[in-house]
């Protein structure tokens, strides 16, 4: 899924310069790169239709019938997820959509402010801010989530919703893009004039250069919302209560039951199933925004 | 390494006869609880469990027992595991552990060495008469104190598939020479049939296995500790398994897959060494074989023995950071020997109870659904739970559990040497226990 981002974001920041190539021969398909495009589309897609495929299966066809047969229960399997005492599941489905909606929202906020005012503004130590933050990018933010708890647990925030939402609030990667595409989408001319009509720094960032970041802060909306959604181990270290569990951490509590309760193969699986819904609706709504950059430019030459 | 700094706890737990003369110093550490004995007022406790259904029975006590002293007790629930351990340990070092957690018995020195657990041995009353010696002696880590109350075990049998059985000529088996026979005796009647699997990818398996002939992993001797894992009977246990698995009498595939399920449900594997709660797993595992299994005691290494080893099983605990570890702890007391509350347990959670009076009692009247043939399941399990023998956890359990899997699965699917696989755990084992600080002897 963010791999998809990727290619989109690099795409839509590289085809200005490129668009004007020859046009591909007809009748000749390069058989290489669509085969070696195929083999990564399998790959990808196998576990994917696994996950469709198995939640339709009851939990004694799961292990006994072929695996790519289609069962019949998921209905049944769908009604035992809500009936799951009394439906957490879905509390833990709004969690997670509490999670990752404001938490990106957030985090594309502030990496927009200051990925904005690092391309734009010419200040002592800009740079070696900017080094801080490329050192963030190369830290994995597993390793951030014991001390993190620790801080927490100092300002007492432990085992609350700011648990989890805090410390991903600021994205050292959404920084480090929302500059790159700033510095790119937001000519200096644009700032210049803007300042001679005698605009604030406030409404020229608001009013000029947002809107011309706007491709850019969706891609950092949808690395964002996706690292959250997916985010396993910082909620766990943070949270004891299950009432606000993400969907991550929830499934996982029906997996290890204890070794005398069976774990519950078939919630899990639908569970995973259905938890993967939103993120590929989001993505479905969201794509249009990325083609939007090729007509907003603001400068003409 | 000259200075090693030495953990308290352990070298108080193994001097057990030098607690006598300098105990009080060495057990003063351990966050002593008389200062709140006295206390009044609503209490409200926290409890990390992973049992389901344990809401359901911890209310119970909030209505009744609990509603007269004030104690509430709020469930939060956990995944089980090693993760547990050290989420409780990370909460623990910012002072935020829950006041009671669940904990499995091999896990309780590594929370004890981390002075994660308190002692309640004054707040438990008379709990150590309702459980059978060998299972106590784990919440006391062999010192004077109590970390925890009992409150599931996992005596290990054998099951087997009685209707194969009979066809394939089979008999039980009672010994391990007669295990080993056995499976060599239906791979010759039916070829693509294994009689069972070695799977590295649960150590408990392996570990209740070598308790039951006679390993002692960890034991301590004055100041120091004695890492046993590559004894003479862990030794004796997986040079057995390996010439199984060697020559090709049973199968080498890990269990708890798919292609596991598949082969129980479908009689390709026709037995599994496994523990009380094994009726759980076959139901879920192999659906369509429902009333065709049958328990019998664990094969012995010799014949005139009785012992059978543990695999799972855990207690409950108060954690050190609990500021009324008085009410925690008779909450605990309750929990696991009340007869209302364990029923509830057997129940709601389907536990098999550590307390000896509640394993034929209650829900253990009937036996469990899938192994409905056999009426005297429960009366079985329950006299094969007193056989269970003494077992030694040490501070990384967690290290020698990883190091099993890696070395033996290895060994497993290559066909190789197992002994050389315990050689490794042993190493490793006692490499990780000096790298923290603790004194091993050679």
């Amino acid at each position: 899924m963010s791999s998809l981002a990727v290619q989109k974001a690099s795409s839509a920041t590289g085809t200005q310069g490129t668009a004007r190539r020859r046009p591909p021969l007809r009748g000749r398909i390069a058989l290489v790169p669509t085969i070696a495009l195929l083999l990564g589309a399998v790959y990808c897609l196998l576990p994917v239709a696994w996950v469709v495929i198995a939640s339709t299966k009851s939990g004694s066809e799961l292990f006994s019938t072929f695996t790519f047969l289609p069962g019949s229960g998921f209905t049944d399997n769908v009604h035992d997820l809500n009936a799951y005492r009394d439906g957490i599941y879905w509390r833990w489905m709004a969690n997670s959509g509490l999670y990752a909606v404001l938490g990106a929202l957030l985090s594309t906020a502030v990496s927009a402010f200051s990925g904005y005012a690092l391309a734009t503004y010419r200040f002592r130590g800009r740079e070696s801010l900017f080094n801080v933050l490329l050192a963030g990018v190369l830290m994995p933010p597993i390793i951030l989530a014991i001390p993190q708890y620790l801080l927490m647990a100092k300002a007492d925030l432990t085992d609350s919703y700011w648990a989890v939402l805090l410390p991903q609030i600021l994205s050292p990667y959404g920084v480090y893009l929302a500059r790159i595409y700033a510095a790119a989408a937001v000519p200096s001319d644009v700032v210049e004039a803007g300042r001679m009509d005698g605009a604030s720094e406030w409404r020229i960032f608001t009013r000029v250069a947002l809107p011309m970041m706007v491709p850019g802060m969706v891609t950092v909306f949808l690395f964002q919302f996706v690292a959250i959604w997916n985010n396993f181990l910082l909620p766990y270290i943070m949270l004891s209560d299950d009432e606000k569990f993400p969907i991550t951490l929830g499934l996982f509590t029906l997996l290890e039951q204890g070794a005398n309760t069976p774990a519950l193969y078939t919630l899990v699986i639908t569970g995973a199933f259905l938890a993967v819904i939103p993120l590929v609706a989001l993505f479905l709504v969201i794509q249009r925004f990325w083609s939007l950059d090729l007509l907003s430019g603001a400068v003409k030459s | 390494m000259p200075n090693t700094k030495r953990r308290r706890l352990f070298v108080r737990g193994a001097a057990a006869t030098l607690a006598a003369t300098l105990g009080a110093t060495a057990l003063a550490a351990c966050g002593s609880s008389d200062e709140d004995s006295a206390e009044s007022g609503p209490v409200s406790l926290t409890y990390w469990t992973w049992t389901p259904g344990m809401d359901k029975v911890v209310d119970l006590w909030n209505k009744g027992e609990g509603k007269k002293d004030q104690i509430t007790v709020t469930v939060k629930k956990q995944a089980s595991g090693d993760t547990l351990v050290t989420k409780i340990l990370t909460a623990h070092k910012a002072g935020k552990a829950p006041d009671l957690v669940q904990a499995e018995y091999q896990a309780l020195p590594t929370l004890v060495s981390n002075d994660a657990l308190a002692d309640i041995g004054k707040n438990v009353g008379d709990a150590k008469s309702k459980f059978a010696d060998g299972v106590w002696q784990q919440t006391t880590l062999g010192t004077d104190a109590v970390y925890a109350v009992p409150q599931d075990i996992g005596p290990m049998m054998f099951y087997y598939r009685a209707d194969l059985f009979e066809k394939y000529g089979l008999t039980v088996p009672t010994t391990w020479e007669q295990f080993a026979a056995t499976a060599r005796a239906l791979k010759e009647k039916a070829p693509d049939t294994d009689l069972t699997t070695f799977s590295a990818n649960d150590s408990g398996l392996f570990a209740g296995l070598a308790q039951q002939a006679g390993a002692k992993w960890w034991t301590t001797s004055g100041d120091k500790w004695n890492v046993g894992i590559n004894d003479a009977a862990t030794k004796k246990v997986a040079d057995f398994w390996g010439g199984l698995v060697k020559e090709g009498a049973i199968d080498n595939q890990p269990m708890y897959t798919p292609a596991w399920n598949k082969a129980l449900n479908t009689g390709k594997q026709i037995a599994w060494v496994s523990a009380v709660w094994a009726p759980g797993t076959l139901t879920t595992a192999a659906p369509d074989t429902k009333g065709k299994w049958a328990m019998a005691p664990l094969p012995q290494w010799s014949a005139d023995e009785n012992v059978t080893g543990s695999w799972g099983g855990s207690s409950t605990a108060v954690t050190t950071d609990s500021e009324h570890k008085d009410a925690a702890a008779r909450f605990a007391a309750w929990l696991n020997t009340d007869g209302d509350a364990l029923n509830a347990l057997a129940k709601e959670s389907g536990i098999y109870p550590a307390s000896t009076s509640a394993q034929l009692s209650g829900a253990f009247t009937t036996p469990p659904d899938y192994f409905s043939n056999q009426a005297d399941f429960y009366t079985t399990a329950a006299k094969i739970a007193k056989t269970t023998a003494p077992s030694a956890w040490g501070p990384n359990v967690n290290v020698a559990y990883t190091t099993f899997k890696d070395a033996f699965g290895a060994a497993a699917k290559d066909k190789s040497d197992f002994s050389a696989a315990l050689d490794k755990m042993q190493a490793d084992t006692v490499a990780d226990m000096k790298k923290q600080g603790f004194e091993v002897s050679e």
